[in-house]
């Protein structure tokens, strides 16, 4: 399993080198991998599941139950999925550049939040916000 | 508290409830804030004898305490000033009146303390519903709403860009906002859009970023520094890639923590990001014909007003 600070290094190399849409299949697949960090850090085995039509999306469900505040990672993996559509989609577009960018960023970013919430007491609360509301709305 | 009122009636006079951060740091929100109400005409009255809302450290220690804190600004607001509504702009103190709402709706021993507290510090204890919390988005967006706004521009924002952040907790959990997510015309937690949409009708042009409520790591500022620069600077970097000039902010400690941690960033990793950032409402005021000094740019840590002045605003 590739650690979680090449993930970083790697999407930081393609955040600041110009990706292109072929790269999609990679950030996604890295993003994938950092959500597995999570699930096995929770003794889970991560799933091969899909949830609409995405594995990340099932990782991340996973990820968060008992654990709401995992949520808050909850629109970073759906933008990510987002622009994966995006650039399959229309690989030739001209904004394609810059969504592969944005795909890398939005990666990074979940790679530095679930980086966080690990090194936090563990698998401690990493958001503050209304944390007894979210342990009794599960 | 009147259901049938209508908003741009009911939120032409609210309770204030500034909280901590806008008297310090956020100094420039409370400034602009306050202007921007008296241009449009709107009455803002402060809480009286306000207090902390109970924040994060109080709340992480002893969450009925932060309730009863946040509900004790509410009980003075409804019973003491007879306000319907309590306006906050800080997304710490909006999410710990929402908070102090649902769990005196929901949880017998959460109203149990309160009651204890109240009537031992001599006060009525706030029942749910006596007062309406907003934040300050909601306010505008009710009160004077987009086309109102457009009206009253003067100039407006010449087309500037802007990535709009809400912050993490805008939104979040989302069961304490049980007028987020009712269909068309209510704000919405996945995609918020009320400081997008007030500040297009104010002439600006919003940039798509993806990043509007990620989290800016502001639990992790002092005990790993490094993270909260790192996660700051993926947010700063996203808007820039998304095209903006300016990133606007409604929340006071999301504004110190982006303007602070994109200082850092330069110093700890030599990144060097432009974007500027600007609470929505020195750009409302901007767009409204206030000057620079008006809306506070001057206390702003990210100096902006040499961009702002380029396009003949402020």
């Amino acid at each position: 399993m590739i650690a979680l600070e090449a993930i970083e290094a790697r999407l930081a190399t393609l955040a600041d080198s110009a990706p292109a849409a072929g790269d999609a299949e990679e950030i996604l697949g890295l993003g994938e991998a950092i959500l597995e960090h999570w699930v096995r850090a929770r003794g889970e085995s991560p799933t091969e599941d899909r949830q609409e039509g995405s594995r990340l999306l099932a990782l991340h469900r996973q990820g968060t139950r008992e654990m709401p505040s995992f949520n808050a990672c909850r629109e970073s993996c759906r933008e990510l999925v987002y622009h994966y559509n995006l650039l399959k989609w229309q690989p030739e577009h001209p904004d394609a550049g810059r969504r592969a960018r944005m795909m890398a960023l939005l990666a990074n970013h979940l790679c530095l939040f679930v980086g966080g919430k690990l090194q936090t007491e563990r698998l401690g609360e990493f958001c503050c916000a209304s944390k007894p509301v979210r342990a009794q709305s599960g | 508290m009147s259901e049938t009122k209508p908003k741009a009636d009911k939120y032409r006079r609210v309770a204030y409830y500034p909280g901590c951060a806008l008297e310090g740091t956020g100094h420039p929100y409370n400034r602009s804030t306050k202007a921007v109400g008296k241009a449009l005409g709107l009455d803002l009255v402060e809480v009286e004898n306000w207090n902390c809302c109970g924040a994060m450290e109080v709340k992480n220690i002893d969450p009925k305490v932060q309730t009863y804190l946040s509900s004790r600004v509410m009980s003075i607001a409804a019973n003491q000033m007879r306000m319907d509504v309590v306006m906050a702009p800080c997304n710490g103190c909006y999410h710990n009146l929402k908070k102090a709402e649902h769990d005196l709706a929901h949880d017998p021993a959460s109203a149990a303390v309160v009651d204890r507290l109240s009537t031992k510090a001599g006060h009525p204890t706030y029942q749910p519903g006596q007062v309406e919390s907003i934040h300050a988005l909601e306010w505008i967006k009710g009160a004077i709403g987009e086309d109102g706004l457009r009206e009253r521009v003067k100039g407006g924002l010449k087309g500037l860009r802007i990535a709009n952040y809400y912050g993490c907790m805008y939104t979040r959990p989302r069961n304490i906002f049980p007028e987020k997510d009712a269909g068309p015309g209510s704000e919405s937690t996945s995609k918020p859009h009320f400081m997008d949409d007030l500040l297009a009708a104010a002439g600006a042009v919003n940039v798509e970023f993806p990043l509007k409520t990620a989290c800016c790591g502001g639990a992790h500022t002092l005990s790993d520094s490094d993270l909260s620069t790192k996660l700051v600077l993926n947010i700063l970097n996203a808007a820039e890639a998304a095209g903006a000039e300016i990133i606007a902010t409604e929340c006071p400690t999301c504004h110190s923590g982006l303007e602070m941690h994109q200082i850092r960033a330069e110093k700890r990793f030599q990144r060097k990001t432009r974007v500027k950032i600007v609470y929505f409402t020195q750009l409302l005021g901007l767009a409204l014909g206030l000057s620079a000094r008006q809306v506070g740019l001057h206390e702003n840590v990210s100096e902006s007003r040499e961009l702002l002045a380029g396009k003949g605003l402020g």
